[in-house]
């Protein structure tokens, strides 16, 4: 049908909307926008707000997003939604948090990866899973 | 021959031992589902990004990102998934073994390793072997969410932008099936940009709003997070399976060693008895 548009609502842990609609209402970072079949394919950013699809005349369904990136083909609108809230300062600050963890955990370390010590390391550990391994066929007989 | 006593003794304290790791197991089992289940949740978002970012190659974006500059690589970046907890096989170890391996590969044509480290065991790993590391965050439980490694990658990204790592690869487990896992390396900076359909060859490109710059790159960024994400939900299903499967071969063994202990102890007590009749059908014919 041409008169509806396929709405998809998805974000990175689950999906949330996927049926056909008359129109979508959307919270653009420029302002609302209103989006009928056939618009023209468009890319913006949302703000946090909410999505409003028209499913029918007198059927109306709200979604909340707390941001995210709104696609649109001509017959076809997707919503990357967010499920963090997202601020450059808030990612600035996790960034940080991330780095400054792993900078105090590697204080006492080699910057340099000692290649050898990794492998010695990593052939330790397998020998003993082959080990038990052994053990175990052993055991059977 | 040890003492019944002793043999007794150890025979009960491998059966709660047993019962430890049918428990693991089966609580292993139905986290594994749960693990599943998130895989298959996160899947549309990434089909869907995916479906973006393959339109817009088909599009003539006039601006093109830094996101898909390859550059002469002289440091790469791994962002490496692991476990928090062990008891689940060789699975970790034989992440690691592929990330030295390729490390080693690259120390060859002088390319220096950087990292940004998910999971303790990833951590305690390259405490141990030492490395330049970026970025790290552990403990995010059974049921990860997004926010908990923004920064990470964030910071991964921050570097690539800035030019101090020139590439950016993603190691994980893949999950197969329950009982095979494979480790993968898998490039996720530069994005591969991908080769143009013959049948868009008319000119179009989408409005930006506000810009194409700050669109595609808050676009790129989630492009790269549900990557990662994917992965750490992969990873965590591959945990699970990899425990589940560990720990059933632990009670088999330890009904094998029950059984043997349990023979062992049969044979001691028969011998006592035998020997004790013996002694007093001998007593009673001195008599």
């Amino acid at each position: 049908m041409s008169d509806k548009i396929k709405l998809e609502i998805v974000s990175a842990e689950e999906e949330l909307f996927s049926e056909e609609v008359e129109m979508v209402y959307a919270p653009a970072e420029m302002g609302e926008v209103g989006i009928s079949p056939k618009h023209t394919p468009l890319i913006t950013k949302l703000k946090p707000g909410d999505i409003r699809a028209q499913i029918n005349k007198d059927q109306m369904k709200t979604f909340y997003v707390s941001g995210g990136i709104l696609e649109i083909q001509p017959n076809e609108v997707t919503i990357l939604s967010d499920t963090a809230l997202r601020e450059d300062d808030l990612d600035e600050e996790r960034a940080l948090e991330a780095e400054r963890l792993a900078q105090e955990a590697m204080k006492n370390s080699a910057n340099e990866v000692d290649a050898t010590k990794a492998k010695s390391e990593l052939l330790q550990a397998a020998a003993q899973l082959r080990l038990i391994k052994k053990l175990r066929s052993n055991s059977k007989k | 021959m040890s003492g019944s006593q002793e043999i007794r003794s150890q025979i009960a304290s491998i059966q709660n031992t047993q019962k430890i790791t049918k428990a693991m197991e089966m609580v292993a089992a139905s986290k594994m589902k749960k693990a599943q289940d998130q895989m298959s949740k996160a899947r549309p978002y990434a089909e869907k990004i995916s479906n973006v970012i393959s339109h817009l190659a088909h599009a003539h974006p006039e601006y093109t990102s830094e996101f898909f500059v390859a550059r002469e690589v002289k440091k790469k970046g791994y962002i490496i998934i692991s476990s928090d907890r062990g008891l689940c096989g060789g699975l970790n170890n034989n992440l690691f073994k592929l990330v030295v391996e390729s490390i080693e590969e690259d120390k060859k044509v002088d390319i220096k390793p950087s990292f940004s480290l998910i999971g303790s065991k990833a951590l305690s790993f390259f405490q141990r072997i030492g490395g330049d590391v970026m970025a790290q965050t552990a403990q995010l439980g059974d049921k990860p969410k997004i926010e908990q490694v923004l920064g990470l990658i964030k910071s991964t990204i921050d570097n690539f932008i800035n030019g101090d790592i020139d590439e950016v690869y993603l190691v994980y487990n893949k999950f197969l099936n329950t009982v095979s896992q494979e480790p993968v390396i898998q490039k996720v900076l530069p994005i591969k940009s991908e080769e143009k359909n013959s049948d868009y060859d008319y000119y179009w490109d989408y409005l930006y709003e506000p810009d194409a710059e700050t669109v595609l790159e808050s676009l790129f960024t989630r492009y790269i997070e549900s990557l990662v994400y994917r992965g750490l939900v992969e990873n965590l299903a591959c945990e699970q399976a990899s425990r589940m499967v560990a720990m059933k071969a632990a009670s088999d063994n330890a009904t094998d060693l029950i059984s043997e202990l349990q023979l062992i102890y049969n044979k001691n007590r028969q011998a006592a008895i035998t020997q004790e009749i013996s002694e007093i059908i001998s007593g009673a014919a001195a008599l």
